[in-house]
This record gives structure tokens, sequence and C-alpha cells, in this order.
């Protein structure tokens, strides 16, 4: 039972058998030889640093010990980072990824979020004071925005902010219990400074929400300063590192200068002067969720990563009786579980990269005030994020099943990235609220399909024709099943808008009949998403950079995301009799014949994320396969085996023992 | 901001709008209002005890001390359940239920599976020796099945107890790495004794698997025995009350009578002695199965009560511009994702409930040598099994995310309720192996059809001629639902069979056509315990007396439960035309209407189950609706906050902060 360095065999036959060349997959995704090059020469860094290798096992520690971790660990990557002048977003993300994959960093919205509002939203002069104390650290902040009775629907929030222009101050205060602001990442105990976003008063009038630098803790002491009652919010599913913090606010006062006043203002005597447009204080929210869709993708992947190998390595029930028992990747119901998912994860990193690209191309012309691209920009951003957290979570936990009883272990590591990637459903908008704002936009494109005018780029395919029947033949043309999910949106789009004239035409009015209409509106809005990331992933595919025995190994991949989303939503499909029995028979067959056809490339595939074994920090997904040694090793090093026999045994078991006659210490 | 003891006025006009009597309801589930008396007097028990009041929340535990006080609580019951003289088990549970929620036993295994498993498989003369020793707690035991490397399939097992006639002893190893015994509950620190589940070697022959008595723990010291090593197998998703451990024995011997022998037997020369049938071994392991079931119920139930009281008392934006908030409970689409659970969560509970009686009543046969009924008892057991915890561990998550980011924190008592059902997919039979069990069980009987041979009534359905069409109307009937729900099934058995027999007509063997038809023979046993479930669900509101208004009321939950399994799984009931497109119109409008029709009585129908909050551990689910209230407490009392700056602010943030920049307290 010695601890083996090489690869299990099973693990290392699957590698042999791959038809394409992993390496081309991984430059491919990581942009080129030399990108990867890099990647790898920082994860190595991160792997032979002999301080990051101190410490316990996360899974060992208690919520104390991770969130001391957290912090020096995270401080200890800046370094480094700096020491090593690596400047890139993504090659940071390596470095950082290397050394604290998924345990999160109480400074990560301090330097993601604040210095980059700070440039957006304060004056030039706020800009000159804060950033140099921002990037020095002297000034540590967070965004303070969620309320403990408000979240998505930012004009709800209750946090006042009254200009006093005896004093040229502002006062703060949360009037209310449900006023507290609850959640921030960072407020608890980290920060000293907060953005903090409340209702403006001025001349006794409310002027919607605005930003506020407030100080809260002294800048040596740290201790609240008065008028402020700060503190962590307490243990959660996740998120342990994280201090997520409460705040109440009792009249606390500060200069008129420390509103962010880059489009709005308040002068001395309390005149306002509203921004240009109210669109541009969204600028860095819908960057967040730009940036959800790539890291959601990641989960799966990782997850992906972990599930394969182990179904690869793990054998369970001889096929024929007395036989060999079989590789459980093997099994039907497995590869039926795992290759959707592995589908989706490429899926979703194409449809990441997508609106990455989408932000960064029309970005700059919004900030301009040329508003043209915002509301695709906002239907997309807040679409894929929803989408794609939705099904990456569901996905991850899928593959933990997968992984049967060692999937519920921490040493299978995908607990962690579960608990870690299921609340991008709720943060940053909740999933639901923001499917109906995609839901808005396609009635709005509906509308003008209907008046005759243009469409945004992103429906242009609204103006099929819903009586025309698939074009799926045995071959399974890509452009058929993209046509398909076309066909499904644009039915559903008529349905929900029918929906919402129906019950207008009943003499109810245009909220109410919304309202009543919301679930079809879902529907529709999820078809659109859905229609989009195939889209996607098709034209990425069919992408010129790729080498034939790669394209055709991501082009069945691709095929199998299409057929495996009709079959699985097969009545949102087939109700108006798009496809005939005979399509549907040749769709459900190409399903069995995907997964054979994927079943040889499914190690290589996963393996060309080309995550080190110090990003998986997974018994199950080691690269070289040894999950059984490695097993062990976790449950001997288990903390509760640190003595042998526990002092509750001696406090509360023997006590319970009823006294027996005869002694014996052997039955 | 001070406490307040009222209820929240919006769950108190709730509980006016409802229709019918609460505890009318509350009578019908737990079978009348004597047993919902003794439920409360149990319940009470248990939380009126100032004992169980003294430790902290259990979110606020280290893994240590989740394991040290769940175990002293557990003590502490099976102490009070004796002088309480509690014996029935429905009583303990009620107590341990409220006494220690979700918090899983460290002696659970001795009481509900070592005891019981002397009781039926040990001799007489075992049973005189074992159970004394048992119940005074001397012998802590547990069992010990699964192995690092087998789980589900059980002949896998690779442990051995190889008979030495000499001296009439076996001798116990494991002999690989994967043979080691990982997973079993309470094995790692706690019990002293385990029945261990190893291949029977006897005069050079395997003889199957067979269950052994062993000592691993000396009874005074408690240190493992020689030849023994066990511990804790590590931190887990969830389950930290639990020391799930690992046991590797080398060439430990045990006297030939600590081999359980009521069936089969091993004489002292060694000769073997089979039982007189081989089923009779599994009757632990369906009661376990079934007691799955009303397990996943009840976690859902409580998901339920948790999520439907907090939507009606969250208000999130306002419905026309300028207005009031909405509750959250008013959006459709909040309706929609909860109220079908709730009804689902009804529905697997009556199943659970179901699952046990006929449990009893089939034992009682076997017990009286009657073996008939065995096949259905496996097949609807498993099934059931594994479709509840299914649908109920997805939609205790469900319920989470549908109370946005105050879900995710440990204060809304959900993650808890999570982690503690979800293992209930893959452990005591993985889900997807239960499953093909089923479909076994279905294909059998697809033959006797064809054979023209009887079926048991549950299956009769399989003899419906598959061309008619659905006799929904415009009023829904109960009927008309069960007819689609056996339609599909009878369909979709049918087109599994037709697999395989298209696959072996194609020249491969009857394995092959099984393994390249498990996709779809999955899809048939679903919808067989889906169909199952539904025909279940209607004939307990049909045929049972109960109030009329509780009867109109429960009668519309079953409609939605049956209804919405339609809508979202349309193309399995659609793809042969069963429903014309004027019925799907009418399901889907029908399934807006019931959510409609269910709103008024959402939160009566959660009411309706009667947990104390002592048992939702919910700041979200409390009874009195006093949320914000409740979060806060919960956050100030956050161990992180019992400093009010932390350790890791000195030692690592000061450091990092760069001293360029003026020294000044106040900005």
């Amino acid at each position: 039972m010695e601890a083996s360095s090489e690869v299990n065999s099973d693990l290392a036959r699957e590698r042999s058998r791959a038809t394409f060349d992993k390496e081309n997959l991984i430059n491919f995704l990581y942009g080129g030889p030399a990108a990867v090059r890099k990647k790898r020469y920082l994860e190595n860094i991160i792997k032979q640093d002999p301080v990051l290798q101190r410490g316990r096992r996360w899974a060992f520690q208690s919520r104390e010990e991770r969130a001391d971790t957290g912090v020096w660990k995270h401080l200890y990557v800046d370094k480094l980072q700096a020491d090593l002048g690596v400047t890139d977003v993504k090659e940071r993300e390596y470095l950082r990824d290397a050394a604290a994959a998924h345990e999160g960093y109480v400074l990560g919205l301090h330097f993601g979020m604040i210095i980059p509002t700070i440039k957006n939203q304060a004056s030039e002069e706020q800009q000159k004071k804060w950033l140099p104390m921002a990037e020095s650290m002297r000034m540590i902040a967070t965004y303070a925005q969620t309320e403990l009775g408000h979240g998505t629907f930012i004009r709800g929030l209750e946090t006042t902010a009254t200009y006093d222009p005896k004093t040229e101050e502002f006062i703060l205060n949360t009037p209310t219990l449900s006023a507290i602001k609850y959640w921030p990442g960072g407020l608890g105990k980290t920060v000293n400074h907060c953005v903090l976003m409340a209702q403006l008063f001025t001349e006794g009038v409310s002027r919607g929400i605005h930003m506020f630098m407030v100080q809260v803790r002294d800048l040596d002491s740290h201790l609240p300063l008065p008028g402020i009652e700060i503190g962590d919010i307490g243990p959660k599913f996740g998120f342990e590192e994280m201090d997520n913090g409460y705040l109440k606010i009792d009249n606390v006062r500060i200069p008129r200068e420390n509103m962010l006043m880059k489009y709005s203002k308040v002068l001395k005597d309390g005149t306002y002067q509203q921004p240009p447009s109210d669109k541009l204080a969204y600028g860095s929210m819908v960057l967040l969720r730009c940036s959800i869709t790539a890291s959601v993708a990641k989960c799966l992947a990782e997850a992906c990563v972990i599930s394969i190998r182990y179904s690869a390595v793990r054998r369970q029930t001889e096929i024929s009786p007395g036989g060999e028992e079989a590789q459980i990747l093997d099994y039907q119901t497995q590869q039926y579980h795992l290759f959707p998912l592995l589908a989706t994860s490429f899926a979703m990193q194409f449809a990441g990269n997508f609106i990455d690209d989408f932000y960064r191309e029309k970005y700059p012309d919004i900030a301009k005030g040329r508003f043209d691209f915002l509301p695709q920009l906002h239907a997309m951003s807040a679409g894929l994020k929803a989408f794609s957290a939705w099904t990456c979570s569901a996905g991850v936990e899928t593959c933990r099943q997968c992984c049967g009883g060692h999937g519920y272990s921490h040493a299978s590591g995908l607990p962690k990235i579960y608990v870690d990637c299921t609340p991008a459903c709720t943060y940053e908008g909740e999933n639901m609220v923001l499917m109906l704002q995609v839901a808005r936009f396609l009635m709005k494109e509906y509308s003008k399909l209907m008046n005759g005018q243009p469409l945004s780029s992103v429906v242009q395919f609204l103006k099929c024709d819903l009586t025309m029947k698939s074009c799926m033949a045995e071959e399974v043309a890509l452009k058929c099943l993209v046509l398909a999910y076309q066909h499904r949106v644009t039915r559903l789009v008529a349905d929900a808008a029918n929906c919402i004239q129906d019950i207008i035409g009943e003499g109810k009015s245009q909220q109410e009949a919304w309202n009543s209409c919301t679930v079809r509106l879902f529907w529709a809005a999820r078809a659109f998403c859905h229609a989009f990331v195939v889209e996607n992933f098709v034209n990425t595919v069919s992408e010129k950079h790729l080498d034939e025995k790669t394209r055709e190994v991501l082009t069945s991949l691709c095929r199998l995301y299409g057929v495996h989303g009709i079959i699985t939503n097969l009545g949102e499909f087939i109700q108006d009799d798009f496809f005939n029995s005979e399509q549907i028979q040749i769709l459900s067959h190409t399903l069995t014949v995907l997964l054979r056809e994927i079943r040889p490339n499914a190690v290589a595939l996963v393996d060309a994320y080309d995550f080190p074994d110090t990003v998986l920090q997974s018994c199950l997904g080691r690269f070289d396969g040894q999950v059984y040694q490695a097993l062990y090793d976790y449950a001997k090093s288990s903390p509760l085996n640190e003595k042998e026999v526990l002092d509750s045994y001696y406090k509360y078991i023997k006590p319970a023992q009823m006294p027996n006659k005869e002694l014996f210490s052997r039955l | 901001m001070a406490t307040t003891t009222g209820v929240n006025s919006d769950l108190a006009k709730e509980r006016n709008n409802s229709t019918f009597d609460v505890e009318e309801l509350s009578n019908f589930i737990y079978r009348g209002p004597e047993k919902v008396k003794r439920r409360r007097y149990l319940h009470n028990l248990a939380t009126k005890d100032p004992f169980f009041r003294k430790f902290k929340p259990w979110a606020f535990q280290t893994r240590e001390e989740q394991y040290e006080i769940c175990l002293q609580k557990h003590l502490y019951i099976n102490k009070k359940c004796k002088e309480l003289n509690l014996t029935e088990p429905v009583d303990k549970f009620f107590y341990t239920e409220a006494a220690a929620p979700h918090e899983n036993s460290p002696i659970g295994l001795h009481t509900v599976m070592f005891i019981p498993t002397i009781e039926k498989q040990g001799t007489e003369e075992q049973k005189k020796r074992w159970l004394p020793l048992a119940e005074s707690l001397k012998m802590i035991g547990t069992y010990a099945q699964t192995e690092m490397g087998h789980g589900t399939f059980i002949r896998g097992l690779e442990t051995t107890a190889t008979y030495d006639p000499r001296t009439r002893e076996f001798i116990l190893n494991s002999p690989t790495i994967t043979s080691m015994k990982y997973w079993p509950g309470n094995l790692g620190k706690t019990t002293n004794h385990c029945l261990v589940m190893a291949q029977l070697y006897t005069q050079g022959k395997n003889c199957g698997i067979h269950m052994f008595m062993v000592q691993i723990r000396d009874l005074e010291t408690h240190m493992p025995l020689a030849g023994i090593e066990v511990g804790d197998i590590g931190p887990k998703f969830g389950y930290g009350t639990n020391d799930n451990g690992f046991l590797r024995l080398s060439n430990v011997r045990i006297p030939r009578e600590n081999m359980l022998m009521r069936y089969s037997k091993v004489l002292e020369d060694g000769t073997y002695v089979k039982p007189p049938n081989a089923k009779i071994a599994y009757g632990s392991m369906v009661l376990v199965r079934a007691a799955i079931v009303t397990d996943a119920a009840r976690a859902l139930a409580q998901a339920c009560v948790i999520s439907i009281r907090y939507s009606a008392v969250r208000r999130q934006t306002e419905v026309s511009p300028g207005g009031e908030e909405a509750q959250i409970i008013d959006y459709q689409t909040q309706q929609y994702r909860l109220f079908p659970l709730l009804a689902t969560s009804y529905a697997m509970y009556f199943a659970g409930r179901f699952m046990y009686d006929f449990y009893l009543k089939t034992t009682a046969e076997i017990e009286g040598g009657n073996l008939d009924s065995m096949p259905q008892l496996h097949a609807i057991s498993a099934g059931l099994k594994a479709f509840s915890s299914w649908m109920c561990s997805a939609g205790v998550e469900t319920c989470r995310l549908c109370c946005g980011g105050h879900g995710y924190s440990h204060a809304s008592g959900l993650p808890k309720i999570y982690i503690d059902v979800v293992p209930g997919c893959t452990y005591e039979g993985e889900n997807n192996v239960m499953m093909l069990q089923v479909a076994r069980f279905l294909m059998k009987m697809y033959g006797k059809l064809q054979n023209g041979e009887a079926l048991p009534t549950f299956m009769q359905y399989m003899s419906t001629d598959l061309n008619k069409k659905s006799c929904m109307t415009e009023e829904v009937a109960l009927n008309c639902l069960v007819m689609a729900y056996e339609h599909r099934a009878a369909r979709m058995i049918r087109d599994a069979a037709a697999s395989m027999e298209k696959l072996v007509q194609s020249g491969k063997s009857p394995v092959e056509a099984w393994n390249g038809s498990t996709v779809m023979l999955t899809w048939a046993a679903i919808a067989h315990c889906h169909a199952f479930v539904t025909k279940l669900f209607v004939e307990t509101v049909v045929k049972s007396r109960m109030d009329s208004k509780v009867q109109s009321a429960l009668t519309s939950l079953c409609k939605l439960y049956a209804v919405h399994g339609i809508v979202e799984n349309l193309g399995g009931f659609i793809q042969d035309q069963f429903f014309d497109s004027k019925q799907v119109k009418i399901l889907q409008k029908k399934l807006m209407q019931l959510l409609a029709e269910i709103r008024p009585n959402a939160v009566a129908f959660v009411d309706a189950f009667d947990y104390p909050d002592e048992v939702l551990q919910s700041c979200l689910g409390r009874y009195d609706g006093q949320v914000y209230q409740a979060l806060y407490d919960y956050a100030k009392s956050s161990p992180m906050n019992e400093k009010e700056v932390l350790d890791s602010y000195y030692k690592y943030i000061k450091p990092a902060q760069n001293g360029k920049y003026q020294q000044y307290s106040k900005l």
C-alpha cells in the first residue's frame, strides 16, 4: 500500500487512445503555446513555493483558520505577483488559482470592484485623493449595496444620505432593521472604508441612489468609528474565508466631497445636479456579470475533470458474470450524466469568452454616452450570467453525485467547488429577475418586429417563419440544430407576447398582464440564452485555428450539447410539430451514438483543461489516478485521528455504559 | 429595532386567508388528532428540555465540537427514551428530530442497524450473548459493508474471512488498499465492534458474502486491537457529527461463533451450510430504503416551510411604479418554483407512508414463508428510494435558491437540510443502479405481458392500448392525469424493450443489448416511479376520509403535482401524439391557474406540517416571521465577532500596508 508515483494503468490507457493531440486543444483554449508555457511556468512557481506549503489542508481547518489562512495566502500571492511583474489579468488568475483555488479573498472586492469604481464614478479630484491610498492599501474598502431587506431591486434600498448645507456634510443612516447593510464581502472585519449605496436626500427631495465613500474603522486601531456598528454575518454554506459583513449606521457625518461625483453632484448649497444619463452607474455591475459566465464555466470544467478521471479509475460491477468489474465510465448512464456536462463546460467557456469580448468592444462607446448597444449588452450579460450559473452549479452537483459516496467527502474537492459556484445564482442579480430582464428585452424586440422596425443583431432570427419545419436529417447538421433552437425561441417569444395580449384583451393592465405571464416569459428567455450558447459553440468549433482532429472532437462535443439539450427539453421543440417523429428518433439515436463517439476522448478532453492538481485539490481527480492511496492518506490525516481515543469517549461514552458485572477487555 | 414578539403582519394575514383549517390537515398528514398530539408532546419534551439548549448553534461549532456535542445529545436521548419509556420507533424519531435536528448520531447505527441485524441474523445463542451487551452500550457497534473500492455491488467486496478448522477461527483480512472498509458511520472513533461484511472462504472455496462480529477496540481502554487500523475518514460536505470511518484488518482472528449464523452456517469442521433462501438477508436494507423515502419527504417539507414563509415575509420590487414592494410569493415565477415542490413534498410523504405499510405487510408474509411479493417489494423500495431522494434533494436546493442570498447563510437552516438529505442519492444503493434494478423488474414484467401471464396489480397499466389518446379536457380530471403518466411509462417500457430487441437482432449479446439501452431503461424506470407516485397521491386524496375543505385544497395540490410533471416533461407525453396541441395548451394554462389557486393556502399548507422552530432552526422559516431581527441576531453572535479586531489584521494586513502616506486616523 505504498504511495505510488505511477499513473494508474486505466488512466494511462485512456490517454493513449485519444484520437487527437490534447496539446493542440490546450493551445486553443489558452491562446497559443507561448501563453500555455507561461501559464505552466506560473503554476510551477506556486507548486514549488515553500511558503504556500504551510498550513493544513483547507478541509481540515476551522472557519476561523480558513479566514486567517485566506488573508495571508492571498496577500502573499499579491506580493509574488508584484515581484514577478505579472500584470496580465489571466496570468494573475493562474497564479492565484494555483495557490488558493476557491478560497475567498477578503481584499478581492477592494482591488476588483472598489478601485475600478473610484476610477469610473469619482471626480478627478477624488481620484487623486483616494486612488493612491487605495492602491497602497492604506484605505481598504468594499462595496456596500445589499441590505437585510433589499437585494436585486436597487431602488428599494433604505439607507439614507441627507445633505446638511450648514455643515456641508451628508448624514448617513440605516433607519430601519431591514436597512442594515448585510452581505457585502470583506465588510465585517477587513475593510476600513466602504462605498455605500444610499438614497440621497437634499433640499428635502429624494434624488435616488448614489454612492458615498464612508470610513468605517479607524486607520490605525482598526476599531469601528462612532455611529458605526459592524461585524461578520456568521457562517455560511461556503465562502468561509470571507467576512461578509453587516453595517448599521447611526447619524454618521461625512464631508460633501465624499459623494462620488463624476456624474451627479450635490453643490455646497445643496443644489442637486443630475447625471447626463442614469445608465452610467451600471458599468461595473455589467462588468462583474460578464465575468461570472467564465468563472462558473471553470467550476464546471474542474468538476468534469475530477468526475471523468475518477470514472475511468473506478470499477464497479462485473459486466458479464464472473468477469472483471467495468470502469464506470463505460456505463451508458454515467456517460449520459457526464458527457453532456463536459460539453456544457466548453459551451459555457466559449459563451464567457464571447460576453467578455462583447463588453470590451462595446463598453468604450457606452462610457462615451452612446447607448445603442447598451440594451443588448445588458440583456446578454444578464441572460448568460443567469443561464450559466444555473446550468453550471447544477452540473457541478451532478458531477459530485456521479462520484458516488466518495463525492460527498471533502477529499473529492467537489463540495468546495459547488459551494463556491452556486452563490452566482443569487448574487449580482438574482437569476430569475435577470431572466425576466432578458424577457423584457425580447418583448421589446418582438414589438419592433411587429412594427416592421429593424431588430438588434443578436435576435435577427426572430424574423424566421414559424410554420417552417426542421431540416434535421440523419447527419444531424449543426446548422439544423441551431435553427431548431432559434425556432423554439421564436415560438416561445410569440407565445409569451400572445399571453400578454390576451390578458390585456380581458381588460387587465399592462403590468398585471406581465405578471400573469412571467413563467412563459421565463421560458422564452431561457430558450433565448440556450439558443445563443448553442450558436456560439457552433461558431467557435467552425473557427479556422483548429487542426482537423481537434475540430472533429470538439464538433462531436458541440453536437452532443445541441442534441442533448433538445432531448431533455423535447416538449418545447415538438409541441408545434417542428420535428416529425422520424426526426425525434434520429435525435435520440444520435445521442447514444455521440456518447460512444466521445467515450475514447473523454479523459483527453478533460486533460486539455490543463488544471494542475494544486488547483483541483481532489483525491479523485488527480492526474496520476492514484485515488485510493490519496483517500487513505486523507483519512489518516483527519484531525479527528490526532488522538487515538477522543476525550469525549472518557467524558461521555464511558459513563453512559451501564456497569457490567464481569469486566472483560476482550469478548 | 428591539426584538418584536408579534407575528409578522404579512404572515398573520396569510394565515387568515386560507380556505381550510390547518389543524384538520395536520390530523390527516399524521394520521389522526391523537397522533398529532403525541407528536407535539414529544417535540415539546425535547424543545423544553434545558439540556439541549446549553449548546452553541450547530453552525458555530467546529467539526470536533459537532461530533462531541452530538454525541452528548444522543447519549442523553438514549437515556431519556429509557426513562420516558419511549419504545416505539416513531416516538423515538419525533423526540430525536426535535432534540438534534439533522445532526446525525455518532451512535445511531448501533441502534438502527447493529442491534436489529443481530436480532434478525443472529442465532438464539448469539442473541443471548450479544444483545444484553449491546443494549447496555458495553458493546457499541456498527455495520461495515462499503469498501474504498466497492459500494453498491456487494458481491464485489474484497474483505476476506477464511475459516481455519484447526483453531476454529476465521481469519479476517483487507488484502488490498481498495478492500479497506471506508464510510461506515460511527466506525472511526465511536464503536468497539462492527459487523463486517466479508467474502467467506472455507475448505478452499468462496462461499460469498457473510457477516462477522468483529471487536475492533478494547472495551476498557478503547484502543484498537492488534491487527486493526481504524480511524475517521475526514471532513465531508455534511455529516460532521458522524465519524464515518475506515478499517484495515490484517490477520485478525475471531472465533467461529462470531459469524452470524441464523441462516447460513460454517460447522466446526469447516462444512458450509447454505441459507434456505438467499433473499432473506436483504430485509433490513429494504427497511432502510423505505425510511429514506420519508426522510427525503421530510427534508423537502421543511425546506418548503422555510422558503414559503420567507417568501410571504420578503418584499421585493414594486409591482407598479411607486407602489409598495410586493411579497415575493406573489410573483408567478416564485410560485412556479415553490408550489410544485410543496406538492412534491406531500406526494413523497404519502409515498413514504405507503412504502412503510407495504414493507410491514410484505415482511410479515415473508416471515410466514410467502416470498411472492419479494420482487415487488424490492422494485418499489429501490425505485421510490431513488426517485424521492433525487427529487427531494434537488427540491431542497431550489427552495434555498428561492430565498435569494439569505438562503446561502447557515442562518437559513437550508444548507444543513441539503447536506443531510443529498447523500440519500448515493448511500444504500446508488440511485442510477437502483433505477436499473427497477428497469430489470419492468423488463421481466414486460416479458410476462408478452407471454400473456398475470401481472401484479400495480403493473397492470402496462397492458393499456398505446394507440389510445388522452381523455384530457378543460376540467383536467385526475383520472386523465393518472392515465397520462401510465401511458408514458408503458410507452417508455415498450421502447426500452424494443431498443434491446433491436440490438439483439443486430447480433449483440443480451448483456451488450442491456448496456446499450440503459439510458432508455432509466427513463422508463423514472417514468414508472413518477406514475406510481402520482397515482398514489391521487388515490390518497380521493379515497381517504378527511374534511371536505382540506380535501378540496389537497386536490388542487395533487393536480398541480401531476400537471407540473407533465408540462416539465412534455416531450415524453407528446412525442407519440398522446396529447393533441389543444390539450397541451389546456395543461399549460391549468398550471398557471393552479398556482393562483394554491397561493392563498400556501402558508397554511406549510404550517400544517407542524414543525416547531426548534426543528427548523431557521431565521427565515420562523413561525412568527421575524426574519430580519433573527438574521441580525445571528450575525451579532457570529464567533468571528468575538474579537473586534482579528489577529490576522495585525499579523498580515498591517504589515502589507506600506507606510508611504502620512499617519492619520481619520481622513
